[in-house]
């Protein structure tokens, strides 16, 4: 029996039209075709595993599989080599189209939408839980663990709950210096870790008009810092734009309805916003920047899933061109994929960087999840353009991480301690 | 379903980094994951954790990363029910997908401390404290997700459905 068509938000529709069904609401176990399924280093062995335990031959659809090698490459150890190497295999013997080697692999969610792959309306699920990400293209995007992945390689489908829809309205001009990081940090200092657990995060507002797509792609990837499902713009023209410059579909265009109910509408006017600081050890212990301490930095480091693209690097060009890292404080900088790098290369940001006295790290998630690449040491503090500064999550527990935005970052590398780059 | 065993307590917010470290994601074996399981947070965990024994949390645990080796370090280290004031939602799911059933408290479990022994039964949604008796509530589980429990995970659970009705075909 159809349900009468009610009021829904974008995430509902998007879950209605994969689900089959004219309406749903939150609350509702749906079953969904999936568009596109992603998994990692990290996170694809498991699911292979999966895959075969459930003795099925082929995937759902090679076209619609993505693997990135991104978390411990180029392999760190013998034991990384092997989880890559099984990746490499499996994508090979089932014939995926989307498999990312060294080279061509960047940060998964960096690269995904910059090879086209997410479009307006898609619904994607990742075996990563800043899947995220692509919700600033106008898709439902969300992440899971890897055995949801592996039965939906399976068999194109998995079950969802509907999620709550919080609404987050953002107003005001934004002032020199702030952007995406800070609002979505403001929010997650507002709603706490688990404030929006299971629910779905709708960024509007005038406030994101006109915003570049790598603001809204640094806030939706934040969302389930927060606890969320999933993070969501409605695509407008600057979405659009994005879009046809990398994509060969165009997606579908889903709108929240005017009628349509929230749990909760949360406001946020950014004209008077500071930037904002995470600090140690939840990314909801956020604060302005001008409450915080102008603490002394062993590292910086300025890449990953959250701002590790091309505006967040030429943000930080703007502050560290013809400038130099303080003696006694490291910066580390990982352009988020071969594009990204390459561009930085082109624009002269890379011998800036250099002469500033960065060192550059090859397209991967590097120190963002203390494994590799940058690993802080006992008693070291570190700021980082990352999602995450939880206890030892970029190196030894008694290491403490600052989140920041990739200004704030750069500036904080040339003052050897927090700061903002007002001061320079 | 009943479960008794001795509870582990741990607090509020414990992420994926604590159950097991990032670094130690170069593995996917689950008893070499089981080895790191908590090794910060409770370095005495991996040593002295029996078969059986029961997990108590607070608030949003398993936040962070979508990392399968969390709750399959858990469930290797010999855990067999995590119950919490609340989780994270991707640890949430992946815990009922490798067949670790995981009960929201609905009162705090204040009076739980480490070693102490409890029974829970998924029917009566009751945690018992075996040395006071003092009892609490905890919400019974979504019958779906009580069917993959009994089917011992999202696995199992899924070959049968792909062989009973057809629904969930495998390709
Ligand atoms: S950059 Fe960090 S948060 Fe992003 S996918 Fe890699 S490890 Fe995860």
């Amino acid at each position: 029996m159809e349900r009468h068509a009610l009021p829904m938000t974008i995430t509902e529709k998007i879950l209605a039209r994969h689900a089959g069904n004219r309406s749903v609401r939150p609350g509702d176990l749906v079953e969904v075709e999936v568009d596109l399924a992603l998994a990692n280093d990290i996170t694809a062995p498991l699911a292979i595993r999966v895959f075969h335990e459930l003795e099925a031959e082929r995937v759902f659809d090679p076209e619609k599989v993505v693997l990135v090698q991104d978390h411990f490459v180029p392999n760190k150890d013998i034991a990384s080599a092997a989880q890559v190497k099984m990746m490499a295999e499996f994508a090979e013997a089932l014939g995926i189209s989307h498999y990312f080697d060294l080279g061509e692999a960047g940060i998964e969610h960096v690269i995904l939408p910059e090879r086209g792959l997410v479009v307006p309306g898609d619904l994607v699920i990742g075996a990563d839980s800043h899947t995220c990400t692509y919700g600033a293209l106008g898709a439902f995007a969300a992440g899971v663990g890897s055995t949801d992945l592996g039965v939906i390689w399976a068999t194109g489908k998995t079950w969802l709950r509907v999620p709550e829809t919080i609404l987050l309205v953002f107003e005001g001009q934004r002032p020199r210096w702030v952007g995406g990081k800070d609002y979505i940090l403001s929010v997650i200092g507002r709603l706490g870790v688990d404030g929006a657990s299971y629910k779905a995060l709708e960024f509007r507002g005038g406030a994101l008009e006109g915003l570049p797509m790598h603001h809204r792609f640094t806030m939706a990837n934040m969302a389930v810092e927060a606890g969320a499902k999933n993070g969501i713009f409605h695509a407008d023209a600057v979405a659009r734009d994005y879009v046809r410059e990398h994509a060969s579909r165009s997606g579908e265009l889903f709108k929240s309805d005017d009628e349509a109910r929230y749990l909760r509408v949360e406001h946020f006017d950014v004209s008077d916003m500071e930037p904002q600081v995470a600090l140690p050890n939840s990314p909801d212990n956020v604060a302005p920047i001008s409450a915080v301490d102008p603490v002394r930095l062993d590292q910086v480091f300025i890449g990953s899933c959250t701002n590790g693209r091309l505006g967040d690097l030429r943000e930080a060009f703007e502050v560290l061109k013809d400038r130099k890292v303080a003696r006694g404080t490291r910066l580390i900088m990982i352009p988020g994929s071969p594009r990204v790098y390459l561009e930085a290369v082109r624009e002269g940001m890379v011998e800036g960087f250099l002469k500033a006295g960065a060192v550059l790290g090859p397209p991967c998630c590097g120190p963002c999840l203390g494994g590799h690449m940058g690993v802080l040491g006992r008693g070291e503090t570190a700021l980082s353009t990352t999602n995450r500064n939880f206890v030892g999550r970029m190196g030894h527990t008694e290491s403490r991480v600052y989140l920041a935005n990739p200004a704030v970052a750069a500036a904080s590398a040339v003052l050897g301690r927090i700061g903002s780059p007002a001061e320079l | 379903m009943d479960y008794e065993g001795r509870v582990w307590k741990f607090g509020d917010n414990v992420d994926t980094d604590l159950i097991i470290p990032a670094r130690f994601l170069n593995e996917s074996d689950e008893t070499i994951l089981a080895g790191h399981c908590f090794s910060e947070l409770r370095p005495d965990f991996a040593e002295e954790v029996k078969q059986g024994d029961i997990l108590v949390a607070g608030t949003n645990f398993g936040c962070g990363s979508s990392r399968e080796h969390a709750p399959l370090a858990i469930k290797a280290s010999g855990i067999r029910l995590i119950v919490a004031q609340s989780y994270a939602r991707i640890f949430y799911r992946n815990a009922f997908n490798i067949g670790l059933p995981a009960l929201e408290a609905e009162e705090p479990l204040e009076g739980l401390r480490d070693r102490i022994r409890v029974s829970v039964s998924l029917e009566s949604g009751r945690l018992r404290d075996l040395e006071s008796g003092r009892s609490y509530r905890v919400r019974p589980i979504p019958p779906f997700m009580r069917e993959i429990i009994r089917a011992g995970g999202l696995v199992p659970y899924v070959k049968g459905r792909a062989r009973a009705e057809g629904n969930w075909r495998l390709y």
